[in-house]
């Protein structure tokens, strides 16, 4: 689990950092960290539905801004709880681009232990570098 | 926590940073407070209100109400009011749930009359009004009669059987903010949210059964004023805001000020959720006009919600919402921009009124309350937590220091992580109910989260609203009953 929730950065909202060594890694485990905050039990969520996603970006920060922003969306506009399978990331004419593949299934309140809705990624203290390591993320969702 | 060596006490309930405090800053900043609940502030009000007074156009002092804790952009209780000529409008002033706000409804029973029912109501609210992540409402619209509600408001709930013109009177604008153009929204943000209309949501939203017993009464005469005339009486209380129509709104702007905050207007911030536009640029227009259709959606989810409300209490009484005295006392908007005229320098002046987390409470006479309240001032609901209470209180005439601007709610003192890790919901739930408090929810998580221990004392946050002159207390208001998301 590279990711962990932080309680000192936030009070009414939810923190975590999440680290990998590949930026795909981190985009999955910050992917998983923002459902875990909507649904105590994510192994219970089916692969049953696939939605493609792209996006397009100045850099690899603001195209994880969005890309979190996709999942919370889903979860409103489909009541799907989605998790990335597969991302690859390429350059584009604004900066970056992302494609991915989302699976899951729509909320089963018998099966999914819910938490706490996900309004927002804000921006408060929200960054993500590369380390020597890899890659490593601050995020503080609006719950 | 350690106090900030140059916070400066002013008065009983006013500490002040000044504008040396921090590079940028154009106003100081004031944090109204006791002396007991400056020293529970956490370090995030401090570093928030001091960034909110380096805002371009800020006026007179950045602010924050005595519930404040840390929140992103602005803090949860922040005031900013900009010059609209020369400032900016900020959605980080506002927040996502853009109109998160209180509704209160009076009913005739008393708690004798309701606790055999309680149950019964409590599951029938529960069934009846869709809580949780990413509840989907029971009113079926277009993605094209979205766009009605959103510019419409009550207005839409009205022509369509979902509320009365009295519900509307009691309603801050009416439940309509003017000048909502639903051509500022993406599609996006409309398909997130056109099927959430009536629901609750989760987090910190709830409905609430409550008592006013009176040995909690500290007005009689406001309370008779404001429909509290019965020892006993049962009122309903409930929190919810734009749902995720209004988190794709802020969102979506959020973003496009980013992009033009610096390159285009030269505004360097010290935080980027405070990214912002000057209020008359294209952009800034743009978010506005968008912002009021959230603020719309808000106002409308509120009152599909009291309709079903008046639904469950009229099959489980036998009686009519008119026969039960379901009327509303009132319903205050909590995260808005606003353009309200102020007195300054003994003549009215226009400025643009950011509410974060923070209550408009209007004094006696200000133009806009209803009549009914002209001379009492308009009614202030504030949501304590699940297990302590909330109040009913009134706007004071002392209140036009800080654009006659309260507190919201209890403010949280625990974050949700340590709430999670210090309480199990499902133990909560058994022993709230054996204090009286019958609770239903989506999420015995989230019901940890929302513990009354996670919060400051209600009873000194509200005292020390009317030790500064913002609002009175009327009423302390009792749970017994409550659904949450």
């Amino acid at each position: 689990m590279p990711y962990e929730f932080r309680g000192d950065i936030a009070h009414a909202d939810i923190a975590f950092n999440a680290w990998n060594e590949t930026l795909e890694g981190l985009f999955k485990d910050a992917a998983e960290a923002t459902i875990k905050v909507m649904v105590e039990n994510v192994p219970a969520v089916r692969p049953t539905e696939t939605v493609e996603i792209a996006l397009d970006q100045t850099n690899e920060e603001m195209l994880l801004f969005d890309f979190l922003n996709e999942l919370i969306f889903y979860k409103d506009a489909r009541r799907l709880i989605l998790l990335p399978t597969k991302i690859t990331f390429g350059r584009s004419e604004a900066g970056c681009e992302l494609k991915a593949t989302l699976q899951g299934e729509e909320i089963n309140t018998e099966r999914h232990r819910m938490n706490t809705d996900v309004k927002a990624v804000t921006m408060l203290r929200f960054s993500l570098t590369q380390v020597q390591e890899g890659w490593r993320a601050t995020v503080v969702l609006d719950v | 926590m350690t106090l900030p060596s140059a916070l400066k006490k002013i008065s009983d309930t006013i500490w002040e940073l000044p504008v040396s405090y921090k590079e940028g800053m154009l106003v100081p900043a004031r944090i109204f407070a006791t002396d007991k609940l400056i020293k529970e502030m956490d370090a995030g009000v401090f570093e928030q209100v001091s960034n909110v007074a380096t805002l371009p156009g800020i006026q007179r002092y950045a602010y924050c109400m005595p519930d404040g804790h840390w929140g992103y952009g602005f803090p949860i209780g922040g005031v900013a009011a900009m010059d609209p000529g020369t400032g900016v409008i900020s959605p980080g002033g506002i927040g996502f749930d853009i109109n998160c706000g209180m509704r209160l409804v009076l009913t005739n029973l008393t708690a004798d009359q309701v606790k055999p029912k309680l149950h019964q109501l409590v599951d029938r609210l529960f069934a009846r009004i869709p809580t949780g992540v990413g509840c989907h409402g029971f009113v079926k619209l277009s993605q094209s009669e979205f766009g009605s509600v959103v510019e419409q408001g009550s207005r839409w709930c009205l022509k369509n059987g979902f509320a009365t013109q009295d519900d509307l009177d009691m309603t801050e604008e009416g439940g309509c903010f003017p000048g909502a153009d639903a051509a500022s929204i993406s599609d996006k943000a409309v398909e997130r949210g056109y099927n959430q209309l009536g629901t609750l949501g989760s987090g910190n939203h709830y409905c609430e059964i409550q008592v006013v017993q009176p040995e909690n009464v500290w007005d009689k005469e406001l309370a008779s004023a404001f429909g509290l005339n019965i020892p006993n009486q049962v009122v309903i209380m409930f929190h919810c805001g734009s749902r995720g129509f209004g988190h794709q709104v802020a969102t979506d702007y959020l973003k496009l000020f980013l992009s033009v905050m610096e390159r285009k207007y030269g505004i360097k911030l010290v935080d980027r959720e405070l990214s912002c536009a000057p209020f008359h640029s294209p952009e800034g227009q743009a978010y506005f006009s968008a912002m009021k259709c959230a603020v719309n959606m808000a106002f409308a989810n509120r009152q599909v919600i009291l309709h079903r409300i008046r639904e469950v209490f009229s099959e489980v009484f036998h009686s009519s919402p008119d026969d039960l005295g379901m009327r509303m006392v009132y319903d205050v908007a909590h995260n808005t921009a606003k353009l309200e005229k102020h007195a300054t320098n003994g003549h009215k002046k226009e400025f643009l009124i950011h509410r974060k987390g923070s209550t408009r409470a209007f004094g006696p006479g200000a133009p806009g309350l209803p009549e009914c309240y002209e001379k009492t001032g308009q009614p202030v609901i504030i949501g304590g937590s699940m297990e302590t209470g909330s109040y009913l209180l009134a706007g004071m005439p002392s209140g036009a220091d800080a654009f006659y601007t309260t507190a919201h709610g209890s403010g949280r003192t625990m974050s949700r992580h340590q709430a999670k890790k210090n309480f199990r919901g499902d133990k909560l739930q058994r022993d709230m109910e054996q204090r009286g408090i019958y609770v239903r929810t989506d999420s015995f998580g989230g019901l940890a989260e929302e513990a009354g221990a996670a919060y400051k004392n209600i009873d000194e946050v509200v005292e020390a609203t009317e030790m500064a002159g913002l609002s009175k207390r009327v009423a302390r208001l009792i749970p017994i009953g409550n659904i949450k998301g």
